[in-house]
């Protein structure tokens, strides 16, 4: 009768790290969609990779108990604790050395059905290269 | 480095037997001690073995990172809040973080804890700054960066720069 309680408690332990870690991973995959700009996207691409991740390894670890299985799943905790921060700012320095500008300043998610104000980007200037090239085909 | 190569020891015995959970079979044992001393003498043999080799291995590291768990809930928090609100209302900024660690270990223990809390990244890297880039203005503030800076250090046993600026102040940056 105890053991079967002490069942009941580890298990519904790991459901409410297991929903957690869930629920972080899938606010992740909204924020990825919902931010504006690659920087911003990362942010919430993080949280993923923290919480999410860490809380489901949390709840498989009070689900296996006490062996092997979960220092397994400690030692991959762990990692993941260094390894992800390291990916992530391997991904935003490569977009930082390609001289992507991020968007500063105050942001608010457009209003459904109503049309954000467009900017209209100056006409690029044409360059001489056509000219040069019939030049050399005429030679 | 005595030491270093003791705690490299412990920690392959521990992985080897975590790895394999054998722990009855006297033949494999053997063969995971052959495999352990091999490994160990050919990293003394590489000089590889310093500082650096097994790093977070300490009682302060621990505290560390139990701290910065709880720093990485409450931002995760404010994080989800920022992202699932209707309006969304976040203010990117940059700004350039002043980094006080001396050595490589506490760089990147301090830019890897910036990058773990969400909200904020280290983009680059310089000599003595960190370029971060976060997702909400409030997250910028000077004086958190600063207490996770002092904690990282605290935790690999780095000598932070205003020390060694302290002990030989007309030197200056070491």
């Amino acid at each position: 009768m105890n053991a079967e309680l002490l069942q009941w408690i580890q298990f519904s332990v790991s459901a409410i790290f297991l929903v957690g870690g869930v629920f972080f991973v899938i606010a992740g995959a909204v924020g990825v969609l919902r931010l504006p700009d690659f920087y911003t996207r990362m942010h919430a691409a993080g949280m993923t990779d923290t919480l999410g991740a860490e809380m489901i390894l949390l709840g498989l670890i009070v689900q296996a108990g006490l062996s092997q299985t979960s220092l397994k799943l400690t030692l991959i905790a762990f990692l993941l604790f260094l390894t992800s921060p390291t990916a992530t700012h391997a991904v935003v320095g490569a977009a930082h050395h390609a001289k992507l500008k991020p968007k500063l300043g105050k942001y608010r998610a457009p209003v459904p059905g109503e049309v954000p104000p467009v900017k209209i980007a100056p006409k690029p200037k044409l360059k001489a290269k056509p000219k040069a090239r019939t030049k050399k085909k005429a030679k | 480095m005595i030491r270093s190569a003791l705690v490299l020891l412990v920690i392959l015995i521990a992985y080897w037997l975590m790895l394999s959970g054998y722990l009855h079979n006297p033949v494999l044992l053997i063969l995971g001690a052959i495999s352990i001393f091999i490994v160990l003498g050919l990293s003394v043999r590489m000089k590889i073995i310093d500082a650096e080799t097994a790093p977070y291995i300490n009682v302060m590291a621990l505290g560390y990172f139990v701290w910065l768990f709880v720093e990485i809930i409450k931002a995760n928090m404010a994080v989800v809040k920022a992202v699932l609100s209707p309006n969304m209302e976040i203010s990117p900024k940059t700004t350039k973080v002043p980094m006080k660690q001396s050595t490589d270990l506490g760089r990147v223990t301090f830019a890897n804890s910036i990058t773990l809390t969400p909200g904020t990244i280290a983009v680059e890297i310089g000599d003595d700054k960190i370029l971060v880039h976060a997702l909400l203005s409030e997250m910028t503030a000077a004086s958190g960066f600063a207490e996770m800076g002092k904690r990282a250090g605290k935790a690999v046993g780095d000598p932070m720069l205003d020390n060694l600026e302290q002990d030989k102040a007309p030197k200056g940056k070491s």
